[in-house]
């Protein structure tokens, strides 16, 4: 069965800058694909280049493919793009506080969404949004629905944009740092609700996020990337377990845990480069502990590590 | 017993808001009855989510914010019996670092005029070579002096933001939120930094932060609060939790590790308005295993001097 | 993110890198050179009156014709330019002065005094500033002082204001909690880190008024108001000028122009600043 979205070799640039060098990854139904990075790495980019929203920042796709459902991203007309946004991609954006239209109440807000993508008409959506509202637990859905975004609290405003993404039906869900904005014991919440879509309707899931601790609980596949490329992906239990890349693993040490002992946390020295400043060669090298010759002057292309796992890197751990 | 260095006795904050011709004034309850001590040498965390108040105790235990009832004392000094001149003084001795490293530097200034400012506001004068040995200490090259803010990484700014809290050599350190806004290599940095610096200089933290992975890591002791009230002090990173609350925040956090995945059993509901504070416990609505006592009556810390607790049914 | 003034060339030289820049850059260089060195750039004097040779057009001997007193026009604009700016010059300065001081004294205490100040800036807003002009010369008598005085306070109301919402704002900042938080006293902050921020969106606003300024000093002294005879003003010339727009249209005509293109040019030359300067995107911080 071919995945429903597959990136291939995507590059993408802002003007001269090239900030995405060869992305490839694929998102299967069912499945969900956590996207990890930090600031700088190209997350974000790439779930605009999925969405075909580049040119709303200015990007455009300069070499590579995005293929939905087995179409070519790239060759289809505006129009085509438009409607495959919203009624088979449904997305999830990163703040919660402005991603609703402040001016107009809640229902309408998702009720625009069933009546464009799936013809319904006005009671119809009203229904169909009660329902969705309903099953992502929003209490009193009739009053909510009534209402005004800033009446509302961050996770719950948070349940309307899924909501939203879910009005179309869609078949996969891009989700962008879905819950950095909000509270612990409200991400918990949000996290379940993602893992339960998944679960129980089948849609796909591209979660964008810099929290392994969310990936780990909730990803089938990972990715990771680091300054404008791919460095690892796999499954998400050889990846943790053990991780390939020296930015994975570096990346998986710097989240402090119960049972580390103090004085154990040490970071990743130097910081992330921006795309002015990308390193020749590997763009990790300047902060690897195994970095040689090598690494600064070639690129490394990805190899395979085991199955479905694989990693650009010269010297991945775990190799001779 | 040595005298603790913060004695925090019943500290509590009530801020209005609104009122006018056509409106009542509201209130709200920021911080309610906080009692704590900290001792010399101690790093005690703070962990709570938004509207807990952790970020206006860390103001009124500096007494940048003044405070409704309670007191603070420093080394046996209450805070809010010092003249002006008195208090500036005192400044010297506590200090604190900011979350957010982009708007805590004055965009204007260079880095050499951020790290000047403490002792200038002293009367005091830098000494030959204490520039490059401040930047130094918090591994930033002496020529990072000549620089403005926005030439530095966030990394960068928020190294300068402890050069800066440590310029005058203080005993107490409150450090709000230092690492939410870094990434987390960046952030690992940071706190390999502070726990460096707490060895070599003797200092005294608070430390804040919504991340209870984060505090159980850095921190001796952690005070978790919920709207305004303690709810829990643990008296070590790994005490089991006896309040529902900082059970909840516990299962919160995931573990980097798909092996140890949890079945997600999250909390009902949200956090209520500070607005409009539930009698009873705060937690009430949201708790598993409230009662009606729990919606009734407010329960207090308990008396247990190691690990007290706020519940009628603590775990 | 942008870099602050001090980094790069100054503002002021950077801002005539772009070509609409430079061009009005040029212009206002050249009005300022004329006024401060107007006797050395005249040709005649501006008050030599030679009948005979009155109304003469444009020529040779008279770059820009002569008036109804056959005094030269090129002169009298030269002149005209002294009195234009170091009126309007001076008067936006005490402005602005008198309004950081208002606006950050209400800003910072807040209170039943930034509440009389609201009231009244926002009384003397609603005012369009050349009713203001005028019932304050109307009080004062005409004049350079009287105009200097009338255009100070017709604006003060606009830089109180300003710098009252600037420092409102800058006051949230992080960076002002961290002064106080090493124990810096009220004065030092302001002083030391809110005026200065001030300072950049002020400065552009003043150099924009002071176009305005050079008109409504024009227009005063279209109305006998301002510089008196024998003093030459722009708009003393177009008051002079109105009347012979048939006969001498030269005599109005050359003002006129002067006025426009010198406040079009600091209109052009404030945009090209404002951009160098880049100030809405320096208080809008971003990762």
């Amino acid at each position: 069965m071919t995945a429903l979205l597959e990136i291939e070799r995507i590059e993408v640039a802002i003007g001269t800058l090239r900030l995405l060098d060869g992305i490839s990854l694929t998102v299967d139904r069912g499945k969900i694909l956590g996207l990890v990075g930090e600031s700088g790495s190209g997350k974000s980019l790439t779930a605009l280049a999925a969405l075909g929203l580049l040119p709303l920042i200015g990007g455009r796709v300069t070499g590579g493919a995005v293929r939905f459902d087995g179409q070519d991203m790239g060759t289809m007309s505006d129009a085509q793009r438009r409607a495959l946004r919203g009624r088979r991609i449904g997305f999830v954006s990163q703040n919660p506080m402005t991603a609703l239209d402040p001016v107009q109440r809640i229902g309408a807000q998702i009720d625009i969404v069933s009546r464009l993508h799936l013809g319904l008409n006005r009671a119809e959506a009203r229904k169909r949004t009660l329902e969705l509202m309903t099953q992502l637990r929003i209490p009193e859905a009739a009053a909510v629905a009534e209402s005004w975004p800033h009446q509302l609290s961050g996770g719950m405003k948070q349940r309307i944009v899924i909501a939203m993404a879910l009005a179309g039906d869609p078949d996969l869900i891009i989700a962008d740092e879905p819950t950095t904005a909000l509270d612990v014991t409200v991400q918990a919440q949000i996290i379940q609700i993602l893992g339960g879509l998944v679960r129980d309707r089948g849609v796909a899931l591209l979660l964008i996020t810099h929290d392994m601790g969310v990936v780990a609980q909730l990803c089938d596949q990972v990715a990771v990337l680091y300054g404008g490329r791919l460095a690892e992906e796999g499954p998400a239990a050889p990846i943790f377990a053990a991780p390939a890349h020296p930015y994975t693993r570096a990346l998986i040490g710097c989240i402090p845990q119960d049972d580390m002992a103090k004085g154990t946390l040490r970071g990743i020295p130097g910081a992330v480069p921006g795309a002015l400043d990308f390193p020749s060669g590997c763009r990790f090298h300047p902060r690897c502990p195994r970095a040689s010759d090598l690494c600064r002057s070639e690129v490394p292309v990805l190899t395979r590590q085991g199955p479905d796992h694989i990693v650009a890197c010269h010297h991945p751990e775990g190799a001779a | 017993m040595t005298a603790p260095l913060i004695r925090i006795e019943a500290l509590t904050k009530r801020f209005q808001t609104g009122g006018g011709l056509l409106a009542r004034p509201r209130e709200m309850l920021a911080v309610r009855e906080v009692t704590l001590d900290i001792g010399k040498g101690e790093v005690v965390g703070v962990v709570g989510e938004s509207g807990c108040g952790k970020s206006t105790l860390a103001r009124l235990i500096l007494r940048l914010i003044e405070p409704t009832a309670g007191r603070v004392s420093f080394d046996g000094t209450d805070l809010s019996a010092l003249s002006p001149a008195a208090l500036r003084r005192m400044r010297r001795r506590m200090a604190m670092v900011f979350q957010d490293p982009y708007s805590s530097l004055d965009p204007r200034f260079t880095i050499a005029r951020v790290l000047e400012e403490p002792f200038r506001v002293q009367g005091e004068a830098l000494v030959t070579g204490q520039m490059g040995e401040m930047l130094a200490a918090v591994g930033l090259p002496a020529s990072m002096a000549e620089s403005h803010p926005h030439q530095l990484s966030g990394g960068q700014r928020q190294r300068v933001g402890i050069a800066r809290a440590l310029a005058l050599r203080p005993d107490f350190v409150v450090l709000d939120e230092p690492t939410a806004s870094l990434d987390v290599s960046i952030q690992a940095q940071i706190v390999a930094l502070l726990a460096d610096l707490r060895d070599r200089l003797g200092l005294t933290y608070l430390f804040i932060s919504h991340d209870l992975g984060l505090v159980r890591y850095f921190c001796d002791r952690i005070v978790v609060m919920y709207l305004g009230s303690m709810v829990e002090v643990l008296p070590a990173a790994g005490a089991a939790p006896r309040h529902p609350y900082t059970q909840a925040l516990t299962q919160s956090a995931f573990v980097p590790d798909p092996a140890r995945r949890r079945t997600i059993a999250p909390l009902a509901g949200e956090i209520p308005s500070p607005f409009n504070l539930p009698p009873g416990c705060a937690f009430a609505t949201r708790c598993p295993l409230a009662s009606d006592r729990c919606r009734a009556e407010r329960p207090a810390l308990s008396d247990d001097p190691d690990h007290p607790v706020a519940c009628f049914h603590p775990l | 993110m942008s870099a602050p003034v001090l980094l790069r060339a100054p503002a002021p030289l950077r801002a005539l890198r772009r070509p609409l820049g430079a061009v009005a850059g040029a212009w206002l260089g050249l009005v300022v050179l004329a006024a401060v060195f107007a006797p050395l750039l005249s040709p005649y004097g501006y008050d030599i009156q030679a009948l005979k040779e009155a109304y003469q057009q444009p020529s040779a001997a008279h770059w820009l014709g002569t008036d109804e007193f056959g005094r030269d026009l090129l002169t009298r604009l030269i002149y005209g330019a002294r009195t234009s700016l170091s009126v309007s010059a001076t008067a936006i300065a005490v402005s602005v002065f008198c309004g950081m001081v208002l606006g950050a004294s209400a800003a910072w205490f807040g209170g039943w005094f930034d509440r009389a100040v609201t009231v009244v800036v926002d009384l003397t807003w609603s005012f369009p500033e050349i009713l203001i002009a005028l019932i304050l010369v109307a009080i004062i008598g005409p004049g350079t002082t009287g105009t200097m005085i009338a255009i100070s306070v017709a604006y003060l109301a606009q830089f109180t204001r300003l710098t009252r919402s600037q420092i409102l704002t800058l006051k949230g900042e992080t960076f002002i909690e961290a002064a106080r938080s090493l124990g810096a006293g009220n004065g030092q902050i302001l002083f030391r880190h809110l005026l200065p921020n001030t300072l950049a969106p002020v400065l552009v606003s003043a150099m924009l008024a002071t176009g305005d300024a050079i008109i409504l000093e024009a227009t005063l002294g279209f109305f006998g108001l301002g510089a008196q005879p024998p003093v030459p003003s722009w708009g003393g010339m177009m008051s002079a000028g109105s009347a012979l727009v048939f006969k001498a249209p030269w005599v109005i005509l050359f003002p006129g122009l002067t006025v426009a293109i010198t406040v079009v040019a600091i209109n052009l030359y404030g945009d090209a600043l404002i951009a160098a300067l880049d100030i809405k995107s320096r208080l809008r911080r971003g990762a």
